[in-house]
């Protein structure tokens, strides 16, 4: 296979520029053996993080020629190699260094989504009895890696810098598998609306179109969580209903 | 010393995976000031990447199952050496440890009438691993993780511990470095767990991370506890093979468990070839009832290929090395021939094995439903580690407790696939509980600044020194070292070998030079954990030099059988007053008699 020129970023939170690196390909390379590559032989000192590498454990996100990737996920042989590849750290988080951001904001949010509440055991032994086809869906939502690609992209975090109102796709997507896990009883609609910012979603699908685990973010987490907003508080026959109950 | 940021509490837990998480959330729960520290982002540790599932005898698709079956099948895959009280411990309680997790929000795959599914897996007798998909560690992690942050747990990631503190004989906290800006940070502690998994790190071709460089072992040992067993590593039989930049990722024995068969380039299933004189009578002798076996017929004996791993990762090396492989050194995993027996069987494998799936076909252009997979083995799992006490995890240093892989004693010889998660989740609870009590009947201890000092000199040396080797090639020589001399089939005169190879890049690391400054920088992370990995090593290569037999995840070319006297000893590693390696052989711990009775109701 023929070589390649990485233009990897190099920096941290007072500046960077893109640092150009020659290296040699070999079959079903992806870009983080690229980036290994280089750390191993030509700068020791080049930050990046990564797990699995098989796409499991969402640590190596970055910005591969501007689109957002799992680098452990994103074949050479994808990419055009006659031109330079740019790797870029995620745009939306602080720079820490090189490729690593501070995502620490995504783990302060998740302790703001209501802890799973458990309803009461339906059989003798103590335990629940649930349908396949009843956890279903919330399985599509556990199977989030929390890679934070979908948080990078989303124009509300992205563009508008809306940190503190607004929690961002992968908590909608954490928040609907614990609405729909049957084994739940806790309530989170009024925190959806008031303090998760449900409603600044305008539904572009971006995350879903970045997701590397393929979740339906837009159709199968975030649009069912806004109807149970509008039915619980929106609904015109329900306010009118409550009304009269008083 | 006043410079360094210093925390104090009850607990710290070293290492975020499944075991650390668990331990956190019991000593939390018990009411004790706990700090986790990981050095990966939380979520992200190793136990993310299980993907069969965890053993436990619920009984919930054959009712034949129950906890002594379980404890018979361990103390069976682990030969013997086991810690019989911890199988014993680890079958009785696995069931309600999965099912608390159910409470904390994991959504496992269900039964038809509604209870938590569960599959087989090599070397269980029944179907005992509750799953979901092929990515059960992740629900783990997650719901581990989920549920801790609610506990009050002081969570800091991304730190890398560098040594544990003492005062006298009992442990006293332990030192490290935060990965972002390099800073040292002490933690003043009444206990200490560790947690941190396991040292495929030393091997070139694995299915671990950066992380596991054996870090738990090689501080416990430092500080004097005990290590067991470290020569029984566990090499996966099937890890992927091709393309080069993914050798040694894992692929799932939930494969074979659901009806994917071994082939070499005969088209031989040549797992029925070889199949161990003690599992003849549960064995399938014929791929028909090896079928009935994978789809749930209760009269069928399970397949060859769900023999126990140590044996299956050795029959793909005989076949390869005997001109039978596959083009790219391995052997063939075919599950997609099931298309023979089920209906709309590509949609079935992708159900049931989706990020097998995924993985193939994104990494190696490879569709699982339509042709085999190339497949070898990899470095997947250390049974040996820190010696503990069976029934509350604590090493022999006081204070000083070990949960999951880097504890030793339950898997023996051999760790059957399953039993890793349910292990982390049993010893994990139990060594945050006995933490927990053992932290309320201490005083804090006392900090001792000149063990501080000693460490952070150490910690910055490499960048003060000039023309020392680079971090990288030390490790590598390591590998290839470790792969090459005392991986899968091992010699004397090889093991020999690796040891004073070893002993040179002691030499090195301890003149290793790294450039740049202290933030996130890799090449000086790699150089830090360099001691762990090199004293791992050591221990390896040491206890395989000494046990002349054959037995689970040790294989001696030189002595290619099971020798009964070796079946009475575990070894036992220790650093002596002159810090060199003491190795030992130590009596096993018996079983009582009524452990024997249930091996015997169970052969």
């Amino acid at each position: 296979m023929a070589n390649a020129t990485f233009r990897i970023w190099r920096g941290d939170k007072s500046g960077g520029g893109y640092k150009d690196y020659p290296i040699e390909t070999s079959e079903g390379m992806v870009v983080l053996d690229a980036v290994h590559q280089i750390q191993a032989s030509q700068a020791n000192d080049l930050a990046v993080r990564w797990n699995c590498k098989a796409g499991k454990c969402g640590s190596c996100s970055a910005e591969v020629n501007g689109f957002p990737k799992l680098m452990c996920m994103t074949r050479l042989n994808t990419l055009d190699l006659t031109q330079p590849v740019t790797v870029q750290p995620m745009q939306t988080f602080p720079v820490i260094r090189d490729l690593v951001t501070d995502v620490s904001w995504n783990y302060e949010v998740k302790k703001t989504i209501q802890k799973m509440k458990t309803r009461k055991p339906d059989a003798s032994d103590g335990t629940w009895r649930v349908n396949q086809r009843d956890v279903d869906r919330p399985q599509e939502f556990r199977k989030c890696i929390e890679c934070f690609l979908c948080q990078n992209v989303c124009h509300v975090l992205r563009e508008h810098q809306m940190f503190s109102e607004f929690v961002g796709p992968r908590f909608f997507v954490y928040a609907a598998a614990l609405e729909m896990n049957p084994v739940d009883a806790a309530d989170r609609v009024a925190d959806l609306k008031d303090k998760h910012g449900i409603g600044l979603c305008n539904i572009t699908k971006c995350c879903t179109h970045v997701c590397p685990e393929e979740i339906k973010i837009t159709d199968n987490a975030i649009i069912p969580l806004k109807e149970r907003v509008v039915d619980e508080f929106f609904d015109p026959v329900r306010k009118l209903f409550k009304m009269f109950k008083g | 010393m006043a410079s360094y940021e210093t925390f104090e509490h009850d607990v710290l837990v070293i290492g975020a995976g499944g075991a650390g998480l668990r331990a956190a959330v019991e000593a939390s729960a018990a009411g004790t000031k706990v700090c986790v520290v990981s050095k990966s982002l939380l979520g992200k540790a190793h136990t993310v990447m299980a993907e069969g599932g965890m053993a436990a005898a619920m009984a919930n698709v054959d009712d034949r199952d129950s906890w002594r079956v379980h404890f018979a099948d361990t103390m069976r895959g682990g030969q013997y050496l086991n810690n019989p009280r911890m199988a014993e411990i680890h079958a009785k309680e696995a069931p309600d440890r999965v099912r608390e997790l159910e409470a904390w929000g994991a959504l496992f795959d269900r039964t038809k009438d509604g209870r938590i599914l569960q599959r087989n897996f090599g070397g269980h007798r029944y179907p005992r691993l509750a799953h979901v998909g092929d990515r059960t560690g992740l629900e783990m992690i997650r719901t581990l993780q989920d549920h801790g942050v609610h506990q009050g747990i002081d969570f800091q990631m991304e730190i890398t511990i560098v040594t544990l503190l003492k005062d006298g004989d009992r442990i006293a906290g332990a030192m490290g470095y935060d990965r972002e800006r390099g800073r040292f940070k002490v933690y003043r502690a009444k206990a200490v767990v560790l947690a941190t998994g396991g040292i495929g790190r030393a091997y070139q071709i694995t299915s671990n991370s950066w992380e596991y460089t054996g870090d738990g072992q090689a501080l416990a040992y430092h500080a004097g506890a005990k290590l067991l067993d470290m020569e029984f590593v566990q090499f996966h039989p099937t890890g992927m093979v091709w393309p080069p930049s993914v050798k040694g990722i894992l692929v799932t024995e939930g494969v074979r468990g659901e009806g994917g068969v071994l082939r070499n380039n005969k088209g031989r299933r040549f797992m029925f070839d070889d199949i161990p004189e003690n599992y003849r009578s549960s064995t399938a002798d014929n791929e028909e009832e090896g079928w009935r076996y994978v789809t749930g017929d209760k009269s069928a004996r399970r397949p060859p290929e769900l023999l126990t791993r140590d044996h299956v990762a050795r029959c793909i090396v005989r076949e390869v090395r005997e001109g039978r492989g596959s083009p790219h050194g391995g052997v063939f995993l075919d599950i997609s021939w099931i298309k023979e027996k089920v209906q709309n069987a590509p949609e079935h494998i992708k159900k049931k094995l989706p990020s097998m799936y995924h993985q193939f076909k994104q990494l190696g252009d490879i569709d699982i439903t339509k042709e085999p997979m190339e497949v070898g083995p990899t470095t997947h799992y250390v049974m040996g580690g820190v010696r503990v006490d069976a029934d509350s995890q604590m090493s022999c240093v006081p204070g000083l407790f070990a949960a999951g892989e880097c504890a030793a004693g339950l898997h023996g010889a051999n760790r059957l696939g399953g039993n890793s998660l349910s292990d982390l989740l049993v010893f994990g609870k139990r060594a945050g509980e006995f933490a927990a009590k053992h932290a309320k009947s201490v005083s804090m201890p006392k900090l001792d600044s000149p063990q501080v000092e000693a460490a952070a000199k150490a910690a910055v040396a490499p960048f003060e020194r000039q023309g020392g080797e680079g971090p990288y090639q030390i490790q590598q020589t390591l590998q290839d070292n470790m792969q090459q001399l005392a991986g899968i089939v091992r010699r004397e005169d090889e093991m020999t070998r690796a040891l004073e190879l070893i002993a040179s890049l002691k030499a090195k690391a301890a003149n290793v030079s790294v450039y740049g400054n202290r933030e996130y920088n890799a090449g000086w992370h790699t150089a830090m954990d360099l001691d762990s990995l090199l004293t791992v090593s050591e221990a390896v290569a040491r206890a395989g030099l000494m046990r002349r037999e054959s037995r689970g995840g040790h294989f001696r070319d030189d002595f290619p059988g099971k020798d009964n006297e070796w079946g009475q000893y575990n070894i036992e590693i220790s650093k002596a007053a002159d810090g060199s390696m003491r190795v030992e052989r130590v009596p096993i711990v018996p079983m009582t008699g009524e452990h024997q009775k249930i091996v015997e109701e169970n052969k």
